[in-house]
């Protein structure tokens, strides 16, 4: 591999990455207040591609957009699939985990409800939306912005890395200085104490799960218009992530953010040497070797709970 | 403590009183109807007409225009007007119409459980019937029993004893299953590379086992110092891998061309032969018998020595280390034992469909066998077989009902309702359940 092959291909991985960590941050958050593997992430991140499809079909992009217009659109894309993944997150809560969570239910029945509802979810969009991949309305035209590195840079590829890294700053920002954050450092630290210093457990679950469902659905509609959106996206995406979230230590966010962006570019590299059949391979094998010398990941250090 | 702005727009402390008062809308009674509408809407589109990819608004337009949506919030109101308005005589009806068949239905447990010889009978009486079903069931019915209920019970017992006894989370069990039935292909001569000798299937049995346990140290012994979730994880990746290696290694296992078996089980004595070919039947009698000897031996291992270790490591790991219980080597034990479960189910599956393919041992398997195992109870040997069979049989049941495609919607709804109001599941066993209780009491 030439150097300039790595540079095509670290740039690939960097995208792919972004979007992974941006998923993995659903991951995280949510297995940090309730030690809960919410396997239905993968779904709020489908119900977010399809919500910028459904708007996008709706309002139909112009076919030469201006600038402003190509903003605008992407803006709104972003919006609905923010939109729609908040709005699944926040059912899956109510329907799903709160009344389990009331119960002291443990922690595999968690597993089995979010399995559940994933099936329910997923199969529901296949059946409402039907089951071929639709393409995202073109919102502007995909040419090349600048070369890095002697890697060309497309506009999508742009888009996806800004948003990504935008939104990283942003929950990194709303879990260390606002009021919010710091009731769901609470939560993760001591539900019981939490409660008792007056912060609302059930409220700063559902807002971890909308705060998760927004960041899941922006990445949805990214990945759509990267590739194309069907009711089964959402898995090996899911999986991935979820294995990014572990691999820079469950429950801690800029742990996430990292395991995105490694688990990417080694995913990339993993298809440009062996090819495009073992991608997940790699990906996973990095997993397995980082865990066994870091049985808490790369930033953890709570050693997780047993099951 | 937030402020608000009175008339004036100064700013004043709200008062206790302002802060416990409840606004009509926020009463638990409305919240109830709102829920219940956005059930009678979710539930038209659950029950509506299939949508397309072509127009992807053609389902939601029908759908909220059809009749069933007004069904269905007919139905919703109904239940909200019952359980607001007139829930005291329904309650009263329930609890008398409970009564009058729980208190019969204890009696008959009380005489139940007195007797240990009437247990074995009906242990006896319901193997028998077992036997004799599939004579009474038409031939698809009897490959439902045979291709999905009798493997994947077998398999659920397997992970049952990873999940359910020692307490560890396995996502990549179906990767053993997938060893095992490549195994059987490799040592009958069915894959593209010949093996050392070809061998009768009965004798891929042992061997089989012996590669999943193998497999599962393998797996193991570097991973089981991870808890919980990083396990599960670790087992999801390992199982990505084992599929990804059958589909893409194409010299060994034949890819995604799959691989045709050219030898059956086999019984050849010189003067008497008998080959499980096409008919289902046999393949049954023989799954039973595996089933039937596992669960014997599983259930001596469950209290046993062995046994009592895994349930310690389960409730609490550390204090099971500190009282002398080899934590590692109990917890290789379990998974090497259902993963060789496993690698029974595996033979006999790619010997009785004749052809493997990487596609038959995708992940998803690996996610319902833990769910066959949740849904039955964690743990107990007859919820699990009630799990896996009850959940086998629903799907396939629905094929006639429903439109196939929607089958795992179906699934997915039961499973989430069926955890939230019996989480112990199906037959619990009684420890699990005692556990469980404890938890809900701290809570």
């Amino acid at each position: 591999m030439s150097l300039q092959d790595f540079w095509d291909v670290f740039v690939l991985g960097v995208v792919l990455g972004s979007l992974y960590a941006v998923i993995a941050i659903g991951y995280t958050l949510v297995y940090g207040v309730l030690q809960l593997l919410n396997f239905a992430h993968s779904e709020v991140f489908m119900s977010g591609g399809f919500g910028g499809l459904i708007v996008l079909t709706v309002v139909v992009p112009a076919a030469d957009p201006s600038g402003i217009q190509s903003a605008g659109y992407v803006l709104l894309g972003m919006l609905a699939g923010a939109a729609l993944g908040g709005g699944v997150a926040y059912g899956l809560e109510r329907v799903a985990y709160r009344p389990l969570r009331r119960r002291g239910a443990p922690r595999l029945v968690f597993l089995i409800t979010a399995i559940g509802a994933s099936f329910f979810i997923y199969n529901l969009a296949g059946k409402i939306f039907g089951r071929n991949a639709s393409r995202m309305p073109s919102m502007y035209e995909n040419k090349t912005l600048f070369t890095l590195f002697g890697a060309p840079i497309n506009v999508t590829q742009a888009l996806v890395v800004v948003s990504a890294v935008l939104m990283l700053i942003l929950v990194d920002f709303v879990v260390n200085r606002t009021k919010l954050g710091s009731g769901i450092r609470a939560v993760a630290q001591d539900p019981e104490v939490a409660s008792l210093m007056g912060v609302n457990i059930d409220k700063v679950v559902s807002r971890t799960f909308v705060l998760g469902g927004l960041m899941g659905g922006v990445a949805g509609f990214l990945y759509g218009t990267t590739t194309q959106v069907w009711y089964t996206m959402g898995f090996l995406p899911g999986i991935t992530a979820f294995a990014a979230a572990v691999l820079g230590g469950i429950g801690n966010v800029r742990g996430a953010m990292l395991g995105g962006m490694v688990l990417g570019v080694v995913e990339a590299m993993t298809v440009e040497i062996w090819g495009d059949a073992w991608r997940y391979v790699g990906a996973f094998a990095v997993l397995v070797a980082v865990l066994m010398f870091r049985p808490t990941g790369i930033l953890g250090e709570r050693v997780a709970r047993t099951a | 403590m937030s402020t608000v702005r009175d008339s004036k727009g100064r700013e004043r402390v709200p008062s206790a009183a302002s802060l416990r008062r409840v606004r009509w809308y926020q009463e638990a009674r409305w919240k109830r109807l709102v829920a219940l509408l956005v059930l009678a809407v979710v539930g038209a589109q659950v029950t509506g007409v299939q949508g397309t990819s072509t127009d992807i608004f053609y389902a939601l337009g029908e759908n909220f225009t059809g009749t069933g949506i007004w069904i269905w919030l007919a139905l919703c109101v109904g239940v909200w007007v019952i359980r607001e308005f007139l829930s005291e005589p329904v309650n009263r009806g329930w609890v008398a119409s409970r009564d009058r068949v729980s208190q019969p239905v204890a009696r008959v447990r009380g005489v139940w459980q007195a007797d240990p010889r009437l247990r074995y009978g009906g242990g006896a009486l319901l193997l028998v019937v077992l036997i004799l079903l599939p004579l009474w069931l038409s031939t698809y019915w009897q490959q439902v029993m045979v291709d999905q209920i009798a493997i994947f019970v077998l398999l659920a017992i397997g992970l049952n004893v990873v999940i359910g006894w020692a307490g560890m989370l396995d996502l990549g069990f179906v990767a053993f299953f997938a060893i095992g039935a490549y195994s059987a292909a490799f040592w009958t001569g069915s894959l593209p590379v010949e093996p050392p000798v070809v061998l009768n299937t009965f004798l891929v049995i042992p061997i089989a086992i012996v590669t999943c346990l193998l497999a599962g140290v393998l797996l193991g012994a570097p991973t089981l110092r991870l808890r919980g979730d990083y396990l599960a994880i670790v087992t999801l990746g390992f199982h990505e891998i084992v599929y990804l290696a059958a589909r893409n290694w194409t010299d060994f296992t034949g890819g995604s061309r799959g691989a045709r078996m050219s030898e059956r089980f086999v019984i050849d004595l010189g003067f008497w032969r008998f080959e499980w070919g096409l008919d289902p039947k046999p393949y049954y009698w023989l799954l039973l018998g595996f089933i039937v000897v596992i669960i014997f031996l599983f259930l001596r291992l469950e209290h046993s020595r062995v046994g009592r270790a895994w349930t310690a490591i389960r409730e609490d790991e550390v204090a099971a280390a500190s009282t002398g219980v080899n934590t590692v080597r109990m917890k290789l034990l379990a998974f090497a034992i259902g993963a060789s479960t496993s690698g029974v189910a595996g033979v006999v599956y790619a010997s009785k469909v004749a052809f493997i393919s990487p596609e038959n041992f995708v992940l998803l398997l690996s996610i319902l066998v833990l769910a066959y195992v949740i849904f039955g109870g964690m743990g107990s040997i007859p919820g699990v077989l009630a799990g896996a069979a009850l959940l086998i049989w629903l799907p396939e049941y629905l094929r006639d009902s429903v439109d196939p495609q929607d089958r795992f919607m179906y699934l997915g709804a039961l499973l989430v309702v069926m955890m939230i109001y019996r989480p112990q599941g199906l037959l619990p066993s009684k420890r699990r359940q005692r556990e469980l209780r404890l938890a809900e009491e701290k809570a």
